[in-house]
């Protein structure tokens, strides 16, 4: 079918007019740009939702015993809460949201490969969604399991255990149409001129994140259908009464959990990638070996499963070369951390917001990375396995890091998307009061976790208790801050003032094209001839 | 805005010669099992299953005629696969 | 003379193929790993139980798993001449071969009910009282084998339906669409009549009542295509479609050894 929209020169992608009218206009749009900010609306009211059962669950630590809930509920919130964090907001998270957006601006295309399969993944991600919401209202109420679904208990419990798997069966789904589709627009769909070292960073990070996306999230797919399976037909393939070994679950699980954890990660680097140039005016120190490392943390975090594993009875010699793999990872994470450090040196930094996220996303990772290093090391895990010390970890890393990283491009891509900027004092003042309140938590954590303070129970011991209140109180900090942050960038949207091309000083393409952009993106196709963040050529504000 | 067609055609005689050689090589399989071959049996019947599969993967996938991305990404594919299937072994074989 | 308005149309060039190929090999990439966390398990269980999966192994039907292992590579063969054929042009012969190609699906299908059927009428099935009574490493294997056959049985009826989807496009005439969009309309005010005029200048067709809210109209041409000049999108569609039919096919070239001959 042949079809040629022919637009106003002045409409930008918010404005333009297509064959739908209203929400469908958005909905049923495939335009990258509105499926990346429909999205982050919906992650928005996820993270929002898993916030508030954070909030609950700390609510519940408060006091020793039952303080508002039975230990059953508290194992379904801290279900939920690891549910709706993983696969409905951390998952899909930058890479879906900024991503989407992004992406096809930073190589010079007018959209993705497969415009239609991206709204797909959008409709199954929000498919996936009504599942849990399912798991969560019927009968026998939201799976009991913690996020992992471990079996044997997984398949035992009488909780809806196959519509929480059966949702993220689907979440993987769309994540791995994302993935597919981020691929091939890397490969296919660069303006002329942008070779692959003259991406960015960011979409080096999104073509890594896509490759982990198509190869792992499949094995998890089929771990979660065999676990349906066996609660809906008996086939027992983890039942050690009808021969089977429990460890293999764990196996297959973890092959894709973990590599789960850069799919999150990946992008957030991407992000910090792109935040420190621009705001410490010169070019990235290390450009190839950033690019680089990307693959190399896709690759070998592909190799270090079984460190969730040491406790579980795997053979020792597995224990040791995981161990042993584990520390590899580090390896081209802290290449990455140099480099940054690198490119602040002698840089003219700017300390505007998105640089502060950038900042804390150093201070922050770093410390999940140590954490994990400590983790990693089989003598030291056997104490400090599934205690707090690893909540504390992997928030420092998914939190800190991911997180803090996706708030920093919030704000950095927030004037171009919407074409309004924020209330810069407000948002100094949220993220103070976030890095406050999230130090609190998960610094303590750590310590009560080395201590001893086991993780996903509903009660503590005594010597626990000071911490424990330590952590609620960060937690309202915490929350106060991120609501600040939330209400600043609706306010933004609504009320902002206005800004131009490139409030931020940019070099990357998309401080070149309008704030918001229009609806193909350039009027022509530019001619790349420099790399992304050549700070000496002349770019309009 | 440029586009590629694929016009390649290999011909029909090339394909029916593969199917020839998948049929012949499916016999194979069939009757090495009826011959006891103790602990390579299983490997015999891999390696012509998959032998089988690259006849498949390059005529009639047409691998063999697509550009070096396709083999290049094929090959992450397996190399990823031998990563899942031998670190797992890496606990059983030390524990069975 | 009349004042009438000329529209001139892009037209969207066939898209980009290499483009369509990789999402399909990257879509292929996800169905080989979901199988591979099964034949990963099957290798770690064999390992574990080597007797017992020979035990097992006897009481399948050897000869009826050569036969699907037939159908599966020859209904390969047929799909790939189905697209050879697209692409000389021969519209008829190819969509012979699609029709050859389901139909050896269908034969595969029928030869799993048949063995299926047989298996549960002997009380073996999962969770079944008869298969509990059998040892550990036997019990796994029928496990196995029903999630592998199954999950490959149900990848052979949605191939099998995508096949049908694709003879449905191949056989049907094309239709060609020109969308002329508002700017070009701007011009209209009240009621506007449009016609349709052939190069010959006989005119074929006539709507009136266009008044000025019409944003856009587009213009349908359905058309007896000539052999030379095939949709080149049917001709990537089936490609990839075909591409899915091959990984169904090494799936089972890997299933049949592993379950039906083991000594």
């Amino acid at each position: 079918m042949a079809s040629h929209a022919i637009v106003g020169a002045e409409e930008n992608y918010l404005e333009v007019k297509g064959r739908h009218s209203g929400i469908f206009a958005w909905i049923f749009s495939t335009d990258h740009k509105r499926i990346g900010i429909l999205y982050l609306i919906s992650i928005s009211v996820f993270f929002l939702a898993a916030i508030t059962i954070g909030i609950f669950m700390r609510l519940e630590q408060l006091t020793m015993g039952p303080t508002l809930m039975q230990p059953h509920t508290y194992n379904q919130l801290f279900t939920l809460h690891g549910v709706i964090m993983i696969f409905l907001f951390i998952i899909p998270g930058i890479m879906a949201t900024f991503g989407n957006f992004i992406l096809p601006i930073h190589i010079g295309a007018k959209d993705v490969a497969f415009p239609r399969l991206n709204l797909l993944s959008w409709w199954l991600y929000l498919a996936g969604a009504v599942l849990a919401l399912f798991a969560i209202l019927s009968k026998n109420g939201m799976a009991d399991t913690g996020w992992t679904f471990y079996v044997p208990y997984s398949v035992r419990t009488g909780t809806n255990v196959v519509l929480a798997v059966m949702a993220a069966f689907v979440l993987g789904f769309s994540s791995i149409l994302t993935g597919l589709n981020f691929i091939t627009t890397v490969h296919q769909m660069r303006a002329p001129g942008m070779t692959w070292f003259r991406m960015s960073l960011f979409v080096w990070g999104l073509y890594a994140t896509g490759w982990i996306q198509v190869l792992a999230t499949p094995v998890v797919g089929i771990t979660l259908l065999l676990v349906m399976l066996e609660r809906v037909f008996h086939i027992g393939v983890f039942d050690p009464g009808m021969g089977g070994d429990p460890i293999l679950y764990q196996h297959l699980f973890w092959i894709y959990s973990h590599p789960a954890v850069y799919l999150m990660v990946l992008p957030g680097m991407g992000v910090v990638s792109e935040i420190i140039p621009t705001f410490a005016r010169r070019t990235i120190f290390g450009y190839k070996l950033i690019a680089y490392s990307s693959l190399a943390i896709a690759l070998v975090g592909s190799l270090v499963w079984g460190h969730h594993m040491f406790v579980s009875g795997q053979s020792y010699t597995a224990s040791v070369v995981f161990s042993l793999l584990t520390f590899f990872v580090a390896i081209p994470t802290a290449i990455k951390v140099f480099n940054w450090v690198a490119t602040l040196y002698k840089g003219s930094i700017v300390l505007e917001v998105p640089m502060l996220y950038a900042l804390a996303f150093l201070f922050h990772f770093m410390i999940g990375g140590f954490t994990g290093l400590m983790l990693g090391t089989l003598s030291v895990d056997v104490h400090l396995h599934d205690t707090y010390f690893v909540v504390g970890h992997f928030h420092y890393t998914m939190f800190g890091g991911t997180g803090f990283a996706l708030f920093g491009a919030l704000y950095y891509w927030l004037p171009k998307m919407s074409g309004k900027m924020f209330k810069k004092k407000l948002a100094v003042a949220a993220f103070i009061l976030q890095i406050i309140g999230f130090n609190m938590m998960y610094f303590t954590m750590m310590i009560i976790g080395y201590q001893g303070m086991p993780r996903r129970y509903f009660d503590h011991l005594p010597k626990f208790h000071t911490g424990h209140v330590v952590i609620t109180v960060g937690s309202w900090i915490l929350v106060t801050g991120l609501l600040m942050m939330i209400g600043n960038v609706v306010w933004a949207v609504f009320k902002g003032e206005r800004v131009g091309n490139n409030p931020w000083g940019g070099t990357t393409l998309e401080w070149q094209i309008s704030s918001p952009p229009p609806p193909e993106n350039f009027d022509e196709i530019p001619e790349i001839d420099h790399g992304p963040y050549d700070h000496n050529v002349e770019v309009s504000k | 805005m440029e586009h590629k067609e694929t016009t390649h055609t290999i011909g029909y005689t090339v394909y029916i010669f593969i199917w020839l050689g998948l049929v012949v090589l499916t016999g194979l399989t069939v009757v090495v099992a009826g011959v006891d071959l103790r602990q390579i049996a299983v490997a015999v019947a891999i390696l012509i299953a998959s032998i089988k599969s690259v006849l498949v993967m390059n005529y009639f996938m047409h691998l063999k005629y697509e550009p070096p991305l396709f083999k290049l990404m094929v090959s992450v594919l397996i190399v990823t696969f031998f990563i899942f299937i031998g670190l797992t072994f890496s606990d059983i074989l030390f524990r069975y | 003379m009349s004042n009438h308005s000329h529209a001139i149309v892009a037209h969207k060039h066939p898209s980009d193929f290499v483009g369509a190929k990789i999402g399909m090999w990257l879509f292929l990439f996800t169905e080989v790993l979901l199988f591979g966390g099964l034949f990963i398990l099957y290798g770690v269980y064999r390992t574990k139980y080597p007797q017992e999966f020979h035990t097992a192994a006897v009481e399948l039907n050897t000869f009826i798993g050569a036969i699907n292992t037939l159908f599966l590579l020859t209904s390969s063969l047929t799909v790939v001449l189905a697209i050879e054929s697209l692409q000389r042009g021969k519209r008829k012969l190819s969509i012979t071969f699609l029709i050859i190609t389901i139909l050896f699906g269908i034969g595969f299908m029928i030869n799993k009910y048949f063995e299926w059927s047989a298996k549960i009428h002997h009380g073996i099935y999962p969770g079944s009282p008869e298969l509990l009574k059998h040892s550990g490493g036997e019990i796994v294997f029928f496990n196995l084998y029903y999630t592998m056959t199954g999950l490959h049985g149900l990848h052979v009826l949605v191939g099998m339906v995508i096949l049908s989807f694709m003879l449905y496009f191949i056989a049907r005439k094309p239709v060609r669409t020109e969308h002329i969009s508002f700017e070009a309309l701007e011009n209209i005010r009240g009621k506007s009549r449009l016609s349709v005029i052939a190069d010959n200048g006989n005119e074929l067709g006539v709507v009136s009542d266009i008044d000025d809210k019409v944003e856009f109209i587009d213009v349908r041409l359905t058309y007896e295509p000539v052999p030379e000049k095939t949709d080149p999108r049917n001709l990537i569609k089936l490609e990839n479609s075909g591409l899915y039919w091959h990984l169904i096919d090494i799936i089972w070239i890997f299933l049949f050894p592993l379950f039906y001959l083991i000594t």
